[in-house]
């Protein structure tokens, strides 16, 4: 064969081993937390607290800082973008927000855990359920805007016009026609958003540590599925290794659904 | 007047994404003042990381945390750049159209599972593997750079196969009108055209490597020791932070914020590189 359709021959084989790779670790760390899963996974999990060796406070926990952290971000994140888009003119200012969130948003996690860590947890005096809430709305913050400046350069100007044309005021068009227009991507971005700030270990590691009993206390350690796994998975013994198998499970479980869930919201709406 | 609330609001937001940045750069100046102030850029050459006597005082150096962050970053970009590349070829060139979809998101999906998860996988099933592989322990340098790849191997391939995906058709078609192969319309049209977007990616990955921490806590075996064998544990800025933080008190503590300011700043300046100067966005 000729030399160069052999170097072609063996570097798209070289490309699908590649592929087949990625593929391989995927269906290998899948399949071990199914296999580990469900030989771990029991109703009473559900119902029972850690110290009673369940996750149930843990998942509640873990699922109200991520909660509270949406709230708080995605108007935030959302106003941003807003501004970006739509005010900012693509001034100096945008410029220099848009590019320094992107660089936020690839900010090491454990670093915000510390940054949170001196503003809250040292001053306050202890660890609680408000730091991981600040820590993951730092998280989520940027992911946000990053969204939505994405999603409403999406809407065609045409839509901005005749609302222009209908005498809306600029308030009103953002609200009423912008939004709405871009409201399908911008769910999108939020599911993807909240699926990846729930599965974060890093921020909360310090700020709201972990906590064995059910509390809705947020100045209080909290409970944190993603800490727990941390936690119980260095233990020695082997009920709690099996613990962290099973909390890993439903966390990568509910992690995948929401991310999945977000996906097939816009793959519909282009059908 | 309500529009000039929404718009003032509106400007507020985007500033808080600076002053979030600022505070944090300036909050950890402040909490690594005394270990600046003490041991100022020594701290970066230093490898005797040793809490005084009474817990008073110490010495403390960030060399070896340093080095181990550099070490399995570098080891894992090694690995993850050519099979990151090597997907992003396959699903942009190889691949039959009706791979495409399914490969791309199991892919992505990759991406979206939770760092810890790669850890709790490494540590139960990848780090025997290692030990019967390779000897060790199985906890150390080569078993976290690897885990550390597979986690950043997905995110690569994707924003690499995005940058590819910009190449016109048009191009790629009249190369192969000359009768080009794939691989020379890789190497000679998409590569070229698309340079600095694969740089880009590749950089913003290392920037995300550097700063991993969950995944690789387990594995790297957090000693304050430098390795002399790829199979030997030491510790990095991220499983340091992670392992020993809470921990840590007075002058230890201030150093593990002088770690983390570093920590941040190394990631900021590789991710701005990316950013600013590769993948800028005009």
């Amino acid at each position: 064969m000729e030399k160069r359709l052999l170097i072609n021959k063996i570097i798209l084989i070289a490309s699908t081993i590649s592929a087949l790779i990625g593929l391989t670790f995927l269906f290998w760390i899948l399949g071990t937390l199914m296999v580990k899963g469900l030989a771990t996974i029991h109703w009473n999990l559900f119902t029972k607290d850690l110290v009673q060796g369940g996750i149930r406070n843990l998942i509640i926990g873990q699922f109200i800082m991520a909660f509270i952290a949406t709230v708080i971000a995605v108007p935030l994140g959302l106003m941003a973008g807003i501004y970006l888009r739509e005010y900012s003119y693509n001034n100096k200012l945008a410029m220099i927000v848009r590019n320094l969130s992107d660089v936020m948003m690839s900010a090491p996690s454990i670093v915000v855990g510390v940054f949170v860590y001196a503003i809250y947890v040292d001053k306050v005096g202890h660890f609680g359920g408000w730091g991981g809430v600040i820590a993951l709305t730092i998280m989520m913050l940027p992911i946000i805007v990053s969204t939505t400046d994405n999603m409403l350069s999406l809407v065609p100007k045409e839509l901005r016009e005749a609302g222009i044309a209908l005498g809306g005021s600029k308030h009103k068009i953002i609200l009423q026609i912008v939004l709405k227009a871009a409201k399908v991507g911008l769910t999108t971005g939020v599911l993807l958003a909240f699926a990846r700030v729930v599965g974060e270990t890093a921020p909360l590691l310090f700020t709201s540590a972990n906590n064995q009993y059910l509390t809705f206390n947020l100045n209080s350690q909290f409970p944190s599925l993603t800490v727990s796994i941390y936690n119980l998975a260095t233990f020695p013994d082997k009920k709690s290794i099996a613990l962290a198998w099973a909390a890993s499970f439903v966390l990568t479980v509910l992690v995948l659904i929401i991310n999945l869930t977000g996906r097939y919201i816009t793959r519909n709406k282009h059908k | 007047m309500i529009g000039n609330m929404f718009k003032r609001f509106s400007l507020f937001s985007a500033i808080s994404i600076l002053l979030i940045l600022a505070g944090i750069f300036v909050t950890l100046y402040i909490y690594a003042s005394d270990s600046i102030h003490q041991f100022g850029w020594h701290f970066l050459t230093n490898s005797i990381w040793e809490v005084g006597e009474d817990d008073e005082g110490g010495v403390f150096g960030g060399l070896i945390p340093i080095t181990g962050s550099i070490l399995t970053t570098a080891i894992a970009m090694i690995i993850a750049v050519p099979i990151a590349m090597g997907i992003a070829v396959f699903l942009t060139e190889v691949a039959f159209p009706w791979l495409i979809k399914p490969v791309s998101i199991a892919i992505e999906l990759l991406a979206a599972i939770p760092s810890i998860i790669y850890g709790m996988w490494g540590l139960f099933y990848f780090a025997p593997i290692i030990q019967k592989t390779f000897g060790g322990t199985g906890i150390g340098l080569l078993t976290a750079s690897i885990v550390l790849a597979i986690m950043i191997i997905p995110f690569m391939s994707a924003i690499t196969k995005d940058a590819m995906n910009v190449v016109p058709d048009v191009l790629k078609e009249s190369a192969y009108a000359m009768g080009a192969t794939k691989f020379e319309v890789i190497k000679d049209v998409i590569m070229p055209y698309s340079k600095r977007a694969i740089i880009g990616s590749v950089i913003l990955a290392l920037g995300r490597a550097i700063g991993e921490t969950m995944a690789v806590a387990f594995l790297l075996g957090s000693i304050m020791r430098f390795p002399h064998k790829i199979t030997d544990p030491t510790t990095s800025i991220p499983v340091l932070l992670a392992n020993n933080f809470s921990e840590a008190q007075d002058l230890e503590l201030s150093s593990m914020f002088y770690l983390a300011l570093i920590l941040f700043a190394l990631s900021f300046a590789v991710i701005s590189l990316a950013k600013f100067y590769f993948l800028r966005k005009d």
